[in-house]
């Protein structure tokens, strides 16, 4: 019996190994049968309504026909705007925070600003864009209360991947250019900024497809239900594909009727979001591969 | 002198541009309280939180989110209830326990589930999940609590599991040796040396988790059914703050006590996933592991 003891307690180790190893090994099947499931059940629903016509004609018939075209230029207009205020505003922060910041309360309260607009939520995002873009400087619901709405949305997004890439950039390459004599800020504009640009550029996309897949943002500072003509100018209301799918999955009038127009629209902007994504990750791959300091 | 003048001036234009995030915080509180606070000139603040009433429509209209705040707390506190394990014992396994080539695609392939548009899962909850709720259970609705909560918390998942894996595996490879010498085994070492170094991090995924379910607006919008009325069992529908604003702000007239009432909702749920947010950026710098000698 004694000595039967540890044998016992060791088996008894490895079964709770066993069964922890388990649950654990379930836990990640479900989520990946749950995620991966979903993607499925879109693509299947959604690939007979992908057409040539479907992708280049606006809607018909009070949208229960046609295509999604003008959702899709709508949506890479505000995705356009959206990274040209976010890009030089996001990487001149970057700048600052990674080359000239030092430790201190002002640092400390930058940073802690940046965190906390990374975490405001979608929708309060489209209330601070109705109360000063649509009404106080009176833009009204454009592309350009939108882009500006969504720019300040992935601001922080692009702020963190910058300062990422410039933070990778070895100390030795600075140093070495300041010992040849040069100014602090031609080192960063000619040496360091160059060698984190790739880095940037991947922060960039996944901004691209995060403000091309926000609905809430958009809903009241740019989204139009419904308009037959392009855009002409900023000042336009745009539709834009998720707000396109919200509107046709529950205000229509044809909601059912709808449906292989709606999963189309669904798998359109799913493809378009994550293979922007998947193009970011890619980069990434690649950089951390090829660059050997 | 002319050098160091212009270096000068170059420091701080970028030091002002740094500013830009604190500045645009500081107008979404502004223009927040500008739009929103008008209405406490018709009720009162307690009465507004704690009124039990939400028909800003009705004449007279009564103005009490009560029935919103409960709502988003319990789809958020089922999400995380579902997301959390979930999320946890996957960063588990991708960070442990995987074969090498399914941990090189599983960590992309989460992140890029992260960047899945929420208006997507809406409409998945809506045609896929609530027929099936309706039809399972016999319900008058599919279009409720336990929806929202499944949608939400497939969508916090991929958060929590990505910021949990890189707290694992920035766990010190000496912990890890220490534990397998003493003779522990891997599910030993993984949840008493591993999770416990991690725990800083893992409790960050957590909260921006949740901080990130609270405040999505298109899940709970299509997905939660918009009742505007304390829930009494876990079919019934709700309406979270996000989801209010969202449906009702295009109803409702420019400036009139509807449209300063859901400025003001606005106003809760900012400084509700601000507090959140303070947390999550409290616990991991005061936690912060420097070197492999402490912890």
């Amino acid at each position: 019996m004694q000595t039967a003891t540890p044998h016992a307690s060791v088996r008894w180790r490895y079964i709770k190994q066993h069964l922890f190893f388990a649950v654990v090994r379930l836990s990640a099947a479900l989520i990946a049968l749950a995620l991966g499931g979903l993607l499925v059940y879109i693509f299947l629903h959604g690939r007979e309504a992908i057409s040539w016509s479907f992708l280049t004609l606006p809607p018909t018939d009070s949208m229960t026909k046609g295509g999604i075209m003008p959702a899709i230029i709508g949506t890479f207009y505000l995705t356009l705007g959206a990274i040209a205020v976010a890009l030089p505003l996001g990487i001149m922060s970057a700048i600052y925070l990674s080359e000239y910041a030092r430790q201190g309360p002002v640092v400390r309260i930058i940073r802690i600003g940046v965190n906390c607009l990374a975490g405001v939520p979608s929708i309060v995002f489209g209330l601070f864009g109705l109360g000063l873009f649509v009404v106080f400087l009176q833009f009204g619901s454009c592309i350009l209360s939108g882009a500006l709405t969504l720019g300040v949305l992935i601001l922080p997004t692009i702020i963190g991947a910058s300062e990422e890439a410039l933070k990778a950039v070895p100390q030795t390459f600075r140093e070495a250019s300041l010992a040849l004599g040069v100014s602090k800020w031609q080192t960063i504009f000619r040496i360091v900024l160059p060698n984190a640009l790739p880095g940037i550029l991947t922060g960039s996309i996944l901004g691209i497809g995060r403000a091309a897949g926000e609905t809430a943002p958009i809903m009241f500072t740019a989204a139009a239900f419904y308009t037959v003509k392009l855009p002409s100018s900023i000042f336009d209301e745009v539709m834009a594909l998720p707000f396109h799918i919200y509107v046709l999955a529950t205000a229509g009038t044809h909601i059912e009727a709808t449906r292989p127009i709606q999963y189309g629209t669904v798998l359109v902007l799913v493809a378009l979001v994550l293979g922007v994504d998947l193009i970011a990750i890619l980069i990434r791959s690649y950089i951390r591969k090829r660059k050997r300091w | 002198m002319t050098r160091t003048f212009k270096e000068q001036i170059i420091k701080r234009v970028f030091f002002l541009f740094a500013c830009v995030s604190v500045l645009i915080l500081g107008l979404i509180v502004a223009f927040l309280f500008r739009e929103g606070l008008p209405i406490f000139g018709i009720v009162s603040v307690r009465e507004f939180l704690f009124g039990h009433e939400w028909y800003p429509t009705f004449d007279p209209p009564s103005f009490g989110i009560w029935p919103l705040i409960v709502g988003s707390f319990i789809v958020t506190f089922f999400a995380t209830l579902i997301a959390v394990p979930l999320g946890v014992l996957s960063a588990i396994y991708i960070s442990e326990i995987a074969p090498p080539a399914i941990k090189e695609i599983a960590k992309p392939v989460i992140e890029l589930l992260a960047g899945l548009p929420s208006v997507v899962l809406g409409f998945f909850g809506m045609v896929v999940l609530a027929p099936w709720l309706q039809d399972t259970f016999d319900l008058p609705t599919g279009l409720n609590i336990v929806n929202a909560s499944i949608m939400l918390a497939l969508m916090a998942i991929p958060t929590i599991s990505s910021i949990s894996e890189d707290a694992l595996y920035s766990v010190p490879r000496e912990f890890k040796e220490a534990s397998y010498a003493l003779g522990a085994t891997t599910s030993e070492t993984i949840l008493r040396v591993i999770v416990p170094s991690a725990l800083s991090g893992i409790s960050t995924a957590v909260i921006l988790g949740m901080a990130r379910a609270i405040g999505e607006t298109m899940v709970v919008l299509m997905v939660a059914g918009g009742a505007a009325a304390v829930p009494e069992s876990l079919f019934d529908s709700v309406r979270p703050m996000p989801a209010s604003i969202a449906a009702e702000m295009g109803e409702a007239p420019f400036r009139s006590d509807h449209y300063h009432a859901l400025f003001a909702t606005g106003i809760v749920l900012f400084f509700l996933t601000l507090a959140f947010n303070l947390v999550a950026d409290y616990i991991s710098h005061k936690f912060k592991e420097v070197g492999s000698g402490t912890l």
